[in-house]
Order: structure tokens, then C-alpha cells, then sequence
């Protein structure tokens, strides 16, 4: 049965004249890589139980990165869509007020409204409030757009040609119209890059012409889409996606070709409204300006407009709001995942207080053969520190991953900041070291005459 | 006159039981020297787990002198006691005490591991040590793989690899069969022959046979030490 040939001990070779001794002192790294191999292979033997246990930390740890990732896209969103409206300017704009609403709703009757911001507004704002630099005022029409058959519903706005750098909007191709254009109230016009999907597919739009209602427009600029506002936020609605699908004309143009009055006809009836300008926005000299600016603007207006036919939206205090709410929606992340880490870290430390009575055996064999105390704290320690490093690990692989997905099929937008994997992965660490420390104290102080006799 | 390996200086060790004191040593003093083959035997309770634990360094005397290798080691602290034993002492247990997760030539590593032993060193020793025990042909195998008496090769080849002065060893053949047992014997007889002292405990009188010398023990003293 047993075939093992030699029974009894053979000498050695040359009586053991004292072989090489290399002594390794102190907590070197070949020490360290020692226990780290000897953790690998003891939670590996237990592969289930591990990953069981580092559950929580994954958990934790991936939906840290991955909730941070997405709100970090969201808010980079909300504040770039303000910013391009100008973190230097206020917008003013005509909003129909609320009680005429509710008198033309019924239809009845025809009649002409007038509101909204005027050229006197403008005269005042810029003669009497310091530190405005530039005023720029703007028209809204809603027409047809043709190109031959082609058609878009579209807002065409009546502008000055330095809106553009005031707006942050950009030219794609072409140009935006000159001032000589302005005086000379030449038919040309800028596009947005919707429109030109819509009315030009297939040719280049510039140098062509559009038709709005008897009028023939010369397109000589195409507007840059803008980075594409997914979510609501806010302020963006109407005004960053303004430009890819508005159609910008000289106001002095819009002025000849359209007047001030605005023509609706309904089945039967007809309404007018008169309104002057549809859209100021004013640029103030320096950021910090702005909001006693925007101040004395809101008093100014309230002063000389009896009903709130205007609203006045002022960029920096939307991106301050932003801004804020970033920060709380930061420190509620941040409280999700200390809560999901301690319990991760308590999870953890069951599973190795259970393991160390598990290991009892042992713990005593290795004090026997001459373990010292801190050599356990360092097996223990290590163990712990790589289990919920390795739950770290596969947190931080699956919250990179999770908001890739989210990009790719919910289309939002998510932006994974360096440091949080290396932060959320240091942090798991962390918890294996503080987490590990009482299991691998209980190992270490244990009597190895008693843990010898466990069973 | 070979040198005094082991020397015990009227080692008394008594423990606290709830509320009674337990004498389980009550002044022992016995000299062992180098290459001596010594069987320390007595009824249970007569304080041979005791004298061993104290030899072995993982328990202090409560009062007295222990020398080991001339060295004065009765009052050292937890890690210097440790050191003693990683590098001093090699252990054999009645259930061979190897690590179930580690291989053959593993289990015969660790007490090089915890001297520090560069590891291509220590591998080849214990390999070394593995094919002494005649068990070259296993060094991969898990010690649930073998049998009893190849199993207490492993924990001879583990005691020995860290050459240490005396090896201590608890009823090596307790949970053997005979042959096992005999097996085991002859390689304890092969050592002695080669220079090793060793401390067998037991209390089988087939076992006490095979030492130089057979010390008893009863009730925490020293009976009878009778050398033949």
C-alpha cells in the first residue's frame, strides 16, 4: 500500500555546514509580498464566501463613482448651457403677461396687445445704469422657412451683428452679417444647423437663398450646434438651442420687413400684438458687477412696467444655483457612501472575526513554529486590506462602466472626474485597514497554548 | 561532556483555575544534554503538557530557571520567545498540526518563513528536508492527501528544517497505527543516531522504550529519571 521507499530520516547531504543565510529583517517588501501571496491563496480557497463578503464594498463603492459620474455630467451640462448664455450678461425678455393670456384664450374678440420691452427700456438701461457696456437688443418672429418645397417652422430673430460673441455662439461656416448690412437692411441671413438638415440636405446652404413668406434671404453663416442640452435644465430651453435652429437676420431688416406688430388670425378672428423687442441682453463690464447690475435693473423696470410683461434672467445667479446644488447633491453622494462602506467594513469584519476562530488551529501552528504576534496582525491585516481592496477594484471597474452604458443608451451625459476611482478605491482600502485591525489584534493576542488545543 | 541543552532550575508553573490555584509543576530541575534521547512519561495530570509547554517556549515559568542552550530564557517577552522557537525548537504534534491549505513542501517552509529566509532558499530546504522524510515524490500533495504516518513525516521534516537544538515531541505515534507508529520511531532513532536531541512525551511505555533515558513524572515533580 504504501510504496514509499524510504522510511527512516536520511542524513544530509554535507550535515548542513550552515547554508547561505539570507535573513530577511523587518516588514520588508519580499515579506509583504510573502503575505500577500499567502492571502491570495486563503481567500481564495473560500472564493464564494469572499466575494460574498465584499459585496457591500463593491456596491458602495460603484455606485459612488457611478452616481458621481452622472451628476457631475449633468451639472458640467446645466452649467455650460448658463455659460454659453454669458456669465457676464442679463437677458431681458418679453413674456406675455398672464392676464391678457387668459382674455385672448377666449378668442372672442380682436384686438391688439401691446407689451413687453421697448426701445425706450433700452435707452434707460443703458443712460442711466453704470458698468453696462453693451446692450443688445433682439426680435422674435415665428415664420416658415422654404427652401423650394422644403420647409421649417422656425423663430427668426431680428439682432445686432456683435450677438454672437455676446451669446458665446459660434459660426460654423460663412460668417455672421456686418454692420454695413445692418445699415443697409440687406436680406441676408444666418442658419442654425437644424435648419440646415432640414432645408439643405444634400447641397451647401451658403450663397442660396430662403424664403420667409414674399422675402428672399441670402444665407451667408451657418451656426455651430450647440453642445446638445439632453435634460431640462432650467435656463436652457429656448435659449441654447436657440441658435441651432433659429435663423438670425439684421434687426434693422427685421424692423422694415415685419414692423412691431405681430399678426395672429384665428378661425374668425384676429389678434395683434405689439411688441417691440422680444429680447435684450446686456452686458455688464466685469462678473463681479453683475449682480447689482441685475439690481438696478429689475428696480428700474418694475418702476416703468405696470404689469410683468418681462423676465429677466441673470446667468450667474442660475450657475451660483447650480453650483449649489451640485455641492448638496455632492454631500448627499458623499453620506451615501460612508453609510455603504461602514456597513461594507462591518460585513467585513464579521467575516474575518469568523474566519480568525475559523483559523484558531492554525494561528497556533504558525505561533508554534515561531510567529510573532505582529506576523498575524500582518497576515490578518493584509488579508482584509485585499479583500476589500479587491471589492474596491471591481466597484471602481463597474461604476467606470455603468456610466458608459448610461451614455450610451439613456444618452446622457457623464463625466467620470479622475479622482473619484482613486478616492472611492483608497477609501475601500482604507476600510479593509480600520475594519481588519480588531480580527487581526483577537489573531494575534490569542494564547497559542490554548489555540494548539482548539479543534 | 556534551553541552547542557536544556536546564530546568526548580520550575514551578501554577494556574489559576476560577477560584482554586493549580499547582501543576511544583519545582522541577532536570538537566538535558546534547544529544540525549529523552522520554518524559507519567499518568495524565502529572503535569507532562505542562513541562512541555514550558519547554517549547510557549508558556512561562511562574517561578525558577529555564535554560535553553545555556541561555536564561524563563522571563523573555512574547516575541523573543517567539524567536526562540522559529529558530531553537522544532515541534512535533500527536495530530501532526499541519496547515491544511498548504502543501507538503509548504507546511515544511514555515518556520523558515518566519526566520526570514530568502525564499528560493527556503523552498530548496524544505524540499530538501521533504525527500529526507521520503516524501520528495509528494511535495505538491495537500496533507489531506496522505496518510497519518506520511503526514507526521511532514511535521519530522518541519521540526528538523530550521535546525534546531532539541525537538520536542508530544505523543508522536498517539494517533498512528502500530506500523505507522514503528515507522515513526525508527526515524526518531535515525535522528538521535545522527546527533539530535530529542524530548519525547508520552505515555506509552513501547514509545519511552526506544529513548536513552526515560524521565517520570508525578503529581508537578520528578519521579524517577533513569537513564538505560
Amino acid at each position: 500500500m504504501n510504496e514509499d521507499p524510504p522510511i527512516t530520516f536520511m542524513p544530509g547531504p554535507s550535515t548542513e555546514s550552515a547554508p547561505p543565510r539570507r535573513v530577511i529583517r523587518g516588514l520588508s517588501l519580499i515579506r509583504l509580498r510573502r503575505a500577500v501571496r499567502l492571502g491570495v491563496k486563503s481567500l481564495w480557497l473560500h472564493k464564494l464566501r469572499s466575494l460574498l463578503t465584499v459585496l457591500g464594498i463593491v456596491f458602495g463603492v460603484c455606485s459612488v463613482i457611478a452616481m458621481l459620474a452622472i451628476g457631475e455630467g449633468a451639472s458640467f451640462e446645466a452649467q455650460e448651457n448658463i455659460k454659453n448664455l454669458g456669465s457676464q450678461n442679463i437677458i431681458l425678455r418679453s413674456v406675455k403677461p398672464p392676464e391678457e393670456q387668459k382674455v385672448s384664450d377666449k378668442g372672442s374678440q380682436s384686438y391688439v396687445l401691446q407689451y413687453g420691452l421697448t426701445y425706450t427700456d433700452i435707452n434707460r438701461i443703458r443712460s442711466t445704469i453704470p458698468g453696462v457696456s453693451v446692450v443688445v437688443p433682439g426680435r422674435i418672429m415665428r415664420e416658415y422657412v422654404w427652401n423650394i418645397s422644403r420647409r421649417v417652422d422656425c423663430e427668426i430673430m431680428g439682432t445686432v451683428p456683435w450677438y454672437p460673441q455676446m451669446r458665446n455662439h459660434h459660426i460654423a461656416r460663412g460668417r455672421f452679417f456686418s454692420d454695413d448690412e445692418m445699415d443697409d437692411k440687406a436680406n441676408v441671413c444666418v442658419i442654425g444647423a437644424e435648419m440646415v438638415r432640414a432645408l439643405f440636405p444634400l447641397e451647401s446652404p451658403l450663397g442660396r437663398d430662403v424664403r420667409v413668406g414674399g422675402d428672399y434671404y441670402k444665407v451667408i453663416g451657418v451656426m455651430e450646434p450647440t453642445t446638445k442640452g439632453t435634460q431640462q435644465s432650467l435656463a436652457t430651453t429656448d435659449n441654447t438651442k436657440a441658435a441651432a435652429d433659429r435663423m438670425f437676420i439684421p434687426l434693422e431688416t427685421a424692423k422694415t420687413r415685419y414692423g412691431e406688430i405681430l399678426r395672429k388670425v384665428r378661425s374668425g378672428s384676429f389678434e395683434q400684438e405689439r411688441v417691440q423687442l422680444h429680447e435684450v441682453t446686456v452686458k455688464v463690464e466685469s462678473p463681479e458687477r453683475v449682480p447689482a447690475v441685475a439690481d438696478a435693473i429689475k428696480q428700474a423696470m418694475e418702476r416703468n412696467h405696470k404689469k410683468k410683461d418681462y423676465d429677466i434672467l441673470v446667468p450667474l445667479e442660475l450657475l451660483k444655483r447650480a453650483e449649489r446644488t451640485k455641492q448638496i447633491f455632492n454631500i448627499v453622494l458623499g453620506s451615501i457612501a460612508a453609510i455603504s462602506l461602514l456597513v461594507g467594513g462591518i460585513g467585513i469584519m464579521n467575516i474575518m472575526l469568523a474566519s480568525v476562530t475559523e483559523r484558531t488551529r492554525e494561528i497556533g501552528i504558525r505561533r508554534a513554529l515561531g510567529a510573532k504576534r505582529r506576523d498575524i496582525i500582518t497576515q490578518f491585516l493584509v488579508e482584509t486590506v485585499m479583500l476589500s481592496g479587491a471589492g474596491g477594484l471591481i466597484g471602481v471597474l463597474l461604476g467606470v462602466s455603468i456610466p458608459w452604458f448610461v451614455t450610451h443608451f439613456a444618452g446622457m451625459k457623464t463625466i467620470i472626474t479622475f479622482w473619484s476611482p482613486l478616492v472611492a478605491f483608497s477609501i475601500s482600502a482604507l476600510v479593509g485597514i480600520v475594519f481588519g485591525i480588531y480580527p487581526a489584534l483577537r489573531a494575534a493576542r490569542m494564547d497559542p497554548v490554548e489555540a494548539l488545543r482548539h479543534e | 561532556m556534551p553541552a547542557s541543552i536544556v536546564q530546568f532550575d526548580d520550575v514551578r508553573k501554577t494556574y489559576q483555575m476560577g477560584l482554586v490555584m493549580v499547582e501543576a509543576l511544583r519545582g522541577v530541575t532536570l538537566e538535558i544534554r546534547a544529544g540525549e534521547y529523552v522520554s518524559i512519561m507519567g499518568p495524565s495530570g502529572c503535569g507532562k503538557s505542562t513541562i512541555l509547554n514550558l519547554l517549547g517556549c510557549l508558556d512561562r515559568p511562574t517561578s525558577g530557571k529555564y535554560r535553553l542552550g545555556g541561555e536564561d530564557i524563563s522571563q523573555l517577552d512574547d516575541d523573543a520567545l517567539s524567536a526562540i522557537r522559529g529558530a531553537r525548537l522544532g515541534f512535533i504534534f500527536q495530530s501532526y498540526n499541519l496547515i491544511q491549505q498548504l502543501t507538503v513542501v509548504e507546511n515544511i517552509e514555515v518556520p523558515l518563513y518566519y526566520q526570514g529566509r530568502s525564499e528560493d532558499d527556503s523552498r530548496e530546504l524544505a524540499a530538501s528536508y521533504a525527500e529526507r522524510v521520503g516524501l520528495g515524490h509528494r511535495l505538491d500533495h495537500k496533507p489531506f492527501e496522505l496518510s497519518g504516518g506520511q503526514q507526521q513525516r511532514v511535521a519530522i521534516a518541519r521540526a528538523l528544517v530550521n535546525e534546531p537544538l532539541v525537538i520536542l515531541a508530544d505523543e508522536p505515534t498517539g494517533n498512528l497505527d502500530s506500523s505507522s507508529g514503528v515507522e515513526i520511531l525508527k526515524i526518531f532513532d535515525a535522528l538521535n543516531d545522527q546527533g539530535k536531541t530529542i524530548i519525547l512525551v508520552t505515555h506509552d511505555e513501547n514509545v519511552s522504550r526506544h529513548a536513552h533515558r526515560a524521565i517520570r513524572l508525578r503529581d508537578g515533580q520528578v519521579e524517577s529519571d533513569l537513564r538505560s
